[in-house]
């Protein structure tokens, strides 16, 4: 720089020059991140390496690559002016889990939404047509029958039965082990406990020489009666697979209800007996007004779990001899029927089905506070 | 600052090592492409096919069939099918790997993997077969979701046809040479085979493997020991039933049981009678659907089919067990001491699913699903694999130019359960005189029809035909109700 006086000119190239390194680096940083992502992500994709190779890197990559794009937006925001600063900090910490939502969850609902007003391959818009189908066809309204029946009697059953066994294991001395047993089947998964129960059910028919194999028949036959192809009666297979998620479910319930149970002060219930409720009054009065939030949420947890369940009915029968669900004909239009359109009209309603019971609970989890 | 430091070290560990693996990635995904760089057009229409005659398989003298065993070696008469497949036997696509997909699981997993091994083994190509149960709805996922794997086995060529339309499938004419598809394939087959593209009509596969249905299966021995007779008409087939069954036996083994595709031996039965019961043009009517379900001709089928199924004395286990038997295992019974029950009507398929060590011809056999009305003469329903290929590389044309040959059948035409529709195999192949015979009873057939259902629209004969006729066969809905809701699933 030959000139002496400090004119505008020089002193901006005085401080280009002095922050020219910065500058770069700030710009450097941010590319050579996105490229060695890109570069583990193109990896991972195209990788014929060896299974194991690919899992150790696909765990580095992951959880390496996170924290390393939040140490350079950090850095990089650290770079900035002091005034700056506070404003954009927050960015970096939500900014990723809003653009995942975004990515994840709002787009492609809002695609759904478009998909169920065309028509099977969404090439052209055909109106409400579909939703004039969800309506009125009849295996539609069978599944939005049979989706009744597991939300009412599933729910009211894993629920009531989780809180009675909650409560009683409560007073034994055997509680852990008692709970223990309650709660085992939820290790197992859906498709896993349809199969166990495929062979409760099991019928081979009638005839000279036949044999029933199924725990549910020998049973029935051990005690005089005949057997019977269980899963093929409607309505009551409805009854017989919804046996299944209670089986399942009811353990989750107990464990929670049984913690809100634990959480209740002794000194409320002595304070009770002293005062002459008995085990009754003590059950209505104070445990069932004090694990209120409780069952408020194990109930709408799985009023939710039955308006989406799909593995037992698609494991056990497929939807056959009216055991249909929504989920089930969702699957089936989409996957099988090739029908994007009522696939994702039906979509949608399971959707909107859900939002009421949503928003309910958040509401609970408000006035407890566990929102701020 | 010290954090900083931390997470500083972190980076450049990170970049490190992500240099190092994208290094080793470049070098593997770009060698394969390298090495077999000139993709050689594969319209030169290489030796004329001149050696051959193209005559029905049965009367050719057979070549000897190519043995791969030497590696590396291109076996002497290698059928024109495409420069690919010269190139696989010199071992240019040595370690690589081809990605199959389709419904063979269990017993005829095993066999079709024996069947390619050889193959595997002269060429040092991978083919990765993986079977599904619930092939419709997961091959849909896969293609649709961009993920098609290189070659896909369909068993329904309605399903393929609907990925056709989409531009999915890549048409085989640019990829074998035509010459030997004509050569090797009777005009029908490759009349199935074309299916109507985006850009007008192309060859969307070639046909694997072939099967009969048209067959009543029964234990030879306990049948000829019983003084039972051959039926001829569908009348002398409804008195023998109904010996049987008064003999204090069940005639029939019935099973539709088959995860998410139950139901389709039930659509099978009322094909079969359909040929039998109303004209080929009424039968590609209803197949395309301008014969409606809810037509006369359609429920007389269907009234035939349950006359013996809904006869709980007719029927292993009674009609309530017909739902629940698998498929498989419903003929199983036949083979106990004394049979349990006698007939067994399914496609040729179905001997992979007896039990070990029977032998054919003499433990059991079949006879020809007879003739009901005399005018429709005597049809024979079929059907198939189709392969078609979804993604163009060097190697996977190869595979599909060889499944387009008999050789691609050979060992498991001679382990049983298995028809091949090529004009180069050999009747010899077939090791028991059981499956000649249906190769025989196909070619002998006055009308051959592929399976109805399996050409249908996915919605139909993948969906609602098979769950209709279910639901209708375990009594949850009558046959009113069947026949109306697979009308309406129609697409229109």
């Amino acid at each position: 720089m030959e000139t002496s006086s400090p004119s505008l000119i020089g002193r901006w190239l005085d401080w280009l020059t002095t922050n020219l390194g910065r500058i770069l680096i700030s710009l450097i940083v941010p590319v050579v991140t996105f490229f060695v992502l890109w570069q583990g992500f193109i990896f991972l994709r195209e990788s014929q390496a060896p299974k194991i190779v690919i899992v150790l890197v696909a765990i580095v990559w992951g959880v390496g690559g996170a924290a390393l794009l939040y140490a350079v937006s950090n850095w990089l925001i650290e770079q900035l002016p002091q005034g700056v600063r506070p404003r954009l900090l927050p960015f970096v910490f939500v900014g990723p889990a809003l653009a995942i939502l975004a990515w994840y969850l709002a787009i492609p609902t809002f695609r759904t939404l478009i998909f169920s007003l065309q028509d099977a391959n969404s090439m052209r818009f055909v109106g409400l047509e579909n939703y004039i189908f969800a309506f009125t066809d009849r295996v539609m309204r069978e599944a939005f029958r049979n989706n009744l029946l597991w939300m009412v009697f599933g729910t009211s059953f894993c629920v009531g039965l989780g809180l009675l066994i909650a409560v009683l294991a409560d007073r034994s001395r055997f509680e852990s082990a008692y709970k223990a047993i309650i709660f085992m089947p939820m290790a197992i998964s859906f498709v896993g406990a349809g199969v166990i129960w495929k062979f409760v059910y099991t019928y081979k028919g009638e005839g000279a020489g036949i044999s029933e194999i199924g725990l549910l028949n020998a049973i029935v036959l051990a005690l005089g009666g005949q057997s019977q192809p269980w899963l093929q009666q409607p309505p009551w297979n409805n009854f017989f697979l919804i046996v299944i998620m209670i089986w399942l479910q009811t353990g989750f319930a107990m464990v929670v209800i049984s913690s809100a149970i634990k959480g209740i002060p002794t000194d409320l219930l002595e304070a009770a007996r002293v005062d002459g409720a008995n085990e009754v009054q003590i059950f209505f009065r104070i445990t069932i007004p004090y694990i209120q939030g409780t069952l408020l949420t194990v109930t709408t947890t799985i009023v939710i779990f039955s308006l989406k369940l799909f593995d037992i009915v698609r494991v056990m029968t497929g939807g056959n001899n009216g055991t249909n669900v929504i989920a089930n004909e969702f699957y089936l239009q989409r996957f099988t029927y090739g029908h994007a359109g009522r696939a994702s009209a039906i979509a949608v309603i399971l959707l909107i089905a859900v939002i009421p019971i949503m928003i309910y609970n958040l509401r609970q989890f408000r006035e407890r506070k566990a929102f701020r | 600052m010290k954090k900083n430091r931390i997470l500083w070290i972190i980076a450049s560990f990170m970049i490190v090592i992500s240099f190092v693996l994208s290094a080793c990635g470049g070098a593997a995904t770009q060698a394969p492409p390298s090495e077999t760089e000139p993709p050689p057009p594969v319209e030169q229409p290489t030796q004329a096919p001149v050696e051959q005659p193209t005559e029905p398989p049965a009367e050719e003298p057979s070549e000897p069939p190519a043995e791969t065993e030497v590696p590396a070696a291109v076996p002497e008469n290698l059928p024109p099918a495409g420069q690919e497949l010269v190139d696989a036997y010199m071992g240019k696509f040595k370690g690589t790997v081809v990605t199959m997909a389709g419904p063979f699981t269990d017993a005829d997993a095993v066999k079709f993997e024996n069947s390619i091994l050889a193959f595997e083994e002269a060429t040092g190509i991978d083919i990765q077969y993986s079977g599904s149960k619930e092939f419709e709805a997961s091959i849909r996922i896969q293609i649709e979701g961009g993920n098609a794997p290189d070659i896909v086995d369909f068993p329904q060529p309605g399903l393929l046809a609907t990925f056709v339309s989409q531009g999915r499938a890549i048409d085989l004419s640019t990829v074998i040479n035509p010459d030997w598809l004509k050569q090797n394939y009777i005009q029908s087959w490759l009349d199935m085979a074309t299916m109507e593209g985006p850009n007008g009509p192309i060859m969307a596969g070639v046909w694997a493997r072939a099967n009969g249905k048209s067959s009543v299966w029964y234990p030879k021995k306990a049948f000829d020991e019983a003084g039972y007779q051959i039926p001829e008409t569908w009348d002398e087939l409804m008195a023998l039933t109904q010996q049987i069954a008064e003999d204090g036996d069940t005639p029939w083994c019935i099973g539709i049981e088959s995860g998410a595709a139950t139901g389709w031996p039930m659509t099978d039965w009322i094909e079969d009678v359909m040929l039998r019961t109303t004209s080929l043009e009424n039968y590609d009517r209803w197949v395309k659907g301008e014969l409606k379900f809810d037509s006369p001709e359609v429920r007389r089928a269907v009234e035939l089919v349950t006359a013996i199924w809904f006869n709980d004395s007719y029927v292993y286990g009674g009609r309530k067990a017909i739902p629940t038997t698998f498929f498989g295992d419903a003929p199983k019974p036949m083979f106990e001491d004394p049979p349990k029950c006698w007939l067994h009507r399914q496609g040729n398929f179905i001997t992979t699913f007896f039990p070990e060590g029977l032998e054919p011809g003499v433990d059991y056999d079949f006879f020809y699903l007879p003739p009901i009305d005399e005018q429709y003469g005597r049809p024979v329903l079929g059907a198939g694999d189709i392969y078609a290929m979804f993604n163009d590389r060097p190697e996977v044309r190869a595979v599909i130019q060889y499944f387009s040959t008999g050789d691609s059948l050979k060992d498991w035409v001679k382990a049983g359960g298995a028809i091949s529709p090529h004009n180069d195999s050999d009747l010899n192949w077939y090791q028991d005189p059981v499956t000649r015979k249906v190769a025989e009873m196909i070619k002998n057939a006055t009308a051959f029809r592929f399976d109805g259902s399996d050409l249908m629209p996915g919605a139909v004969g993948a969906g609602s035909f098979w769950k209709s006729m279910t639901d209708f066969v375990s009594g949850s809905i009558d046959l009113d109700t069947a026949l109306k809701q697979i009308d309406e699933s129609w697409p229109r």
